[in-house]
C-alpha cells in the first residue's frame, strides 16, 4: 500500500478530478491517494467522484481556502 | 461503467468550452464519452494550420469564413469583433482555465471518442486531412447506437 499526493492547488474544473482519476487509475487497491485542492466547487465533486468510481473518501477538510482530501483506492 | 454522449453542434467557444469541460470531467469520472461534432461544431476539430486540398469555389468560401479550429472560435455572446473573446480568453488564461484545445487534447488522452459528422463534411467541404488526428468518421446511426448505450445526451 502506497501513498500518492497530488498537489492540485490553482487548477480549474475539471482539472482536479482529471489528475485524481489519471492517479487513481494507476495505483492499487488499497493505495491512499492525498489530494490539495483550491477550487472551491471540489469539496462537494470529491463525494460525487468517490460514489461514481467506488472509492473511498477517508477524510475531507478546508483551511485556508485549500481543500485536503484523502482517497483510498478500493 | 456508464457513457455519456454529447452532440457539438454550435461552433462558438463559449459553448464548446461548456461541451469539452463536461466530457473531460465524465471521463475522469470513469465513463465512456462520444462527442458528435455537427454543422458549425465540425470547426472546433479543425487543424489550426491551412491544408493544401481540393475544393470547389463554394467548398473555399465556406472554409475561409469559419474558424479553422479550436484556437479560433468566437464567443457567442459579447464578442465585439473579437476583442471580447480575447478578453475572455485573458481573464481564463489569468484564472488558470484549460483553453478549449488543451480541453481537446486532455479528453482524447482520457479516451473521449471524437466523431466527426460525415454530412456535415460534405456539405461543409471540410476534408478529413482537416482535422485534428483521431477524429473517426461517422454518421447519425454510429451516433445513435453511442447514444442508445449512454444515459445522459446533450445537444449543445
Amino acid at each position: 500500500m502506497a501513498d500518492k499526493h497530488i498537489n492540485a492547488r490553482g487548477l480549474q474544473c475539471p482539472g482536479p478530478i482529471v489528475e485524481l482519476f489519471k492517479v487513481a487509475k494507476a495505483a492499487e487497491a488499497g493505495d491512499m491517494i492525498h489530494i490539495e485542492v483550491t477550487d472551491c466547487g471540489f469539496g462537494k465533486d470529491i463525494n460525487a467522484w468517490c460514489k461514481k468510481t467506488g472509492n473511498e473518501l477517508v477524510s475531507l477538510e478546508e483551511t485556508e481556502g485549500v481543500i485536503k482530501a484523502c482517497i483510498k483506492k478500493c | 461503467m456508464s457513457s455519456k454522449t454529447i452532440i457539438m453542434f454550435s461552433g462558438d467557444l463559449d459553448k464548446a468550452m461548456a461541451s469539452l469541460i463536461i466530457a473531460n470531467g465524465a471521463a475522469a469520472m470513469g465513463d465512456d464519452v462520444t462527442i458528435f461534432f455537427t454543422f458549425w461544431g465540425l470547426n472546433v476539430l479543425r487543424k489550426a494550420q491551412k491544408i493544401k486540398v481540393k475544393k470547389d469555389f463554394m467548398e473555399k468560401m465556406f472554409g475561409a469564413m469559419m474558424p479553422r479550429g479550436a484556437g479560433k472560435l468566437r464567443l457567442s455572446k459579447m464578442n465585439f469583433g473579437g476583442a471580447g473573446t480575447g478578453m475572455m480568453k485573458s481573464i481564463m488564461k489569468k484564472k488558470n482555465v484549460s483553453s478549449l484545445p488543451a480541453l481537446l487534447e486532455s479528453a482524447q488522452a482520457m479516451g473521449v471518442k471524437l466523431i466527426a459528422c460525415t454530412m456535415s463534411m460534405d456539405v461543409m467541404g471540410i476534408k478529413q486531412e482537416e482535422l485534428i488526428q483521431g477524429v473517426e468518421l461517422a454518421g447519425v446511426a454510429t451516433y445513435l447506437g453511442e447514444a442508445d448505450n449512454a444515459n445522459v445526451n446533450l445537444f449543445i
